[in-house]
C-alpha cells in the first residue's frame, strides 16, 4: 500500500500525514505541488492539511492551479482514490473534485479541539471498518470549515449516501460547532473514491494523545 | 484600464461577518442599518483598452479563479 502526500506552501499535516500512514504499516511519498504527475504504484493521493497559499483569496484557491491538482484529477478520473483532509478538503471542493464549499465558521473563531462525529456511511473504502451510526472522537482545527451545499445538492448528497461525516456530541446528538449545513464534516464523491472531511483523523492515531479513533478510520485504506 | 471586481457571498448564503459588524454598528448606537454585507474588492490594472475584451477576460478570471460561484456572486467595473 503506498500513499502519496502533496506538499503545497503552507501545508503543515504532511508529516503528520505520513506518521499515521507509517503506523499502518503503509510506505510513503511526500511530494512538492510542482510535480506533474501522480508517483506510479500509487494506492492514496493525500491532500494534505495546513494554510496553502497562506490561505489567500479564500483556502484552496489558488492550490487548485498547482501541477499535481491537474494530474490528481486525471488520477481520480482513472478511479485513484484522493483523500483530503482540513485544507485538503477545501482544496478538494475548490478543485471541482467534490461537491460545495467551505465558508468561514459561522462564529467566526478559529475552532481548535477534540469533536465528536458521526459515522453516517461505510459503504466506502474510507470508512469501511468502522460501524456505521457510531461515534469516533477526532481533532478540528479550522476557520474555513462551514461546509456550504445547496439544497438540491444536498439532497443528491443524501440520495447518495455521500454525507460520511456528521458533528455531534459523545452520544452522537447533532451538534454544530461551525454552521455547516447539514452539520457535515465529511463527504465523498458520486463514484466513491475522492474522500473530503475537515476534522483530522492523523491527528488522532495515539491514546496517549487525546485519541486513537482515526486509526480505524484511516485503516480502511489499506485494502488497497 | 482598471477593473474593479466586488465579491461579495451570494444571497441565499449567511454572511457571518456582515451579521458581526451589522451587531457591532448596533452596540454604536448606528440604529439605521438594516443589512450589512462584507464582500471583498480587487482592484487590477489591464493592459487592454477594449472594453469588451476587457469584461470577457475578466469575467474568466472571476469564474476559474476570483470568485467561488458555488457560495459568491460577483460584479466588474470596468475604468478607462
Amino acid at each position: 500500500m503506498k500513499v502519496t502526500i502533496i506538499q503545497f506552501p503552507g501545508t503543515n499535516c504532511e508529516y503528520d500525514t505520513e506518521y499515521a500512514f507509517k503506523r499502518l504499516g503503509c510506505e510513503t511519498q511526500i511530494i512538492w505541488h510542482k510535480e506533474e504527475s501522480v508517483p506510479a504504484g500509487t494506492d492514496l493521493l493525500v491532500v494534505a492539511g495546513g494554510f496553502s497559499y497562506g490561505d489567500y483569496l479564500r483556502s484552496g484557491a489558488i492550490a487548485k492551479f498547482s501541477p499535481i491538482m491537474n494530474a490528481a484529477k486525471t488520477f481520480a478520473s482513472n478511479g485513484g482514490k484522493i483523500l483530503g483532509i482540513c485544507n485538503g478538503f477545501q482544496v478538494l471542493t475548490e478543485a471541482g473534485l467534490l461537491p460545495g464549499a467551505l465558508k468561514r465558521n459561522d462564529n467566526l473563531h478559529f475552532i481548535s479541539k477534540h469533536h465528536h462525529l458521526k459515522i453516517e456511511n461505510t459503504d466506502n473504502t474510507f470508512l469501511s471498518k468502522c460501524e456505521k451510526d457510531s461515534v469516533v472522537n477526532i481533532p478540528i482545527a479550522h476557520h474555513d470549515g462551514n461546509y456550504y451545499i445547496d439544497q438540491d445538492g444536498l439532497a443528491d448528497l443524501k440520495k447518495n449516501n455521500q454525507i460520511l461525516l456528521t458533528y455531534c456530541d459523545k452520544d452522537g446528538s447533532e451538534i454544530n460547532p461551525n454552521g455547516s449545513v447539514a452539520s457535515i464534516a465529511g463527504i465523498t464523491n458520486i463514484q466513491r473514491n475522492v474522500f473530503g472531511l475537515m476534522p483530522h483523523p492523523e491527528r488522532a492515531m495515539e491514546s496517549l494523545l487525546g485519541s486513537a479513533d482515526g486509526v480505524k478510520m484511516l485503516e480502511g485504506f489499506l485494502e488497497l | 484600464m482598471k477593473a474593479i471586481v466586488n465579491i461579495s457571498l451570494k444571497a441565499g448564503v449567511l454572511d457571518s461577518q456582515g451579521k458581526a459588524v451589522h451587531h457591532a454598528l448596533d452596540s454604536l448606537k448606528f440604529d439605521g442599518v438594516e443589512d450589512v454585507r462584507v464582500g471583498k474588492q480587487i482592484i487590477m490594472k489591464l493592459s487592454s483598452t477594449d472594453e469588451t475584451t476587457a469584461r470577457a477576460e475578466v469575467t474568466k478570471m472571476c469564474e476559474d479563479l476570483l470568485a467561488n460561484t458555488v457560495i459568491e456572486d460577483y460584479e466588474i467595473e470596468l475604468i478607462k
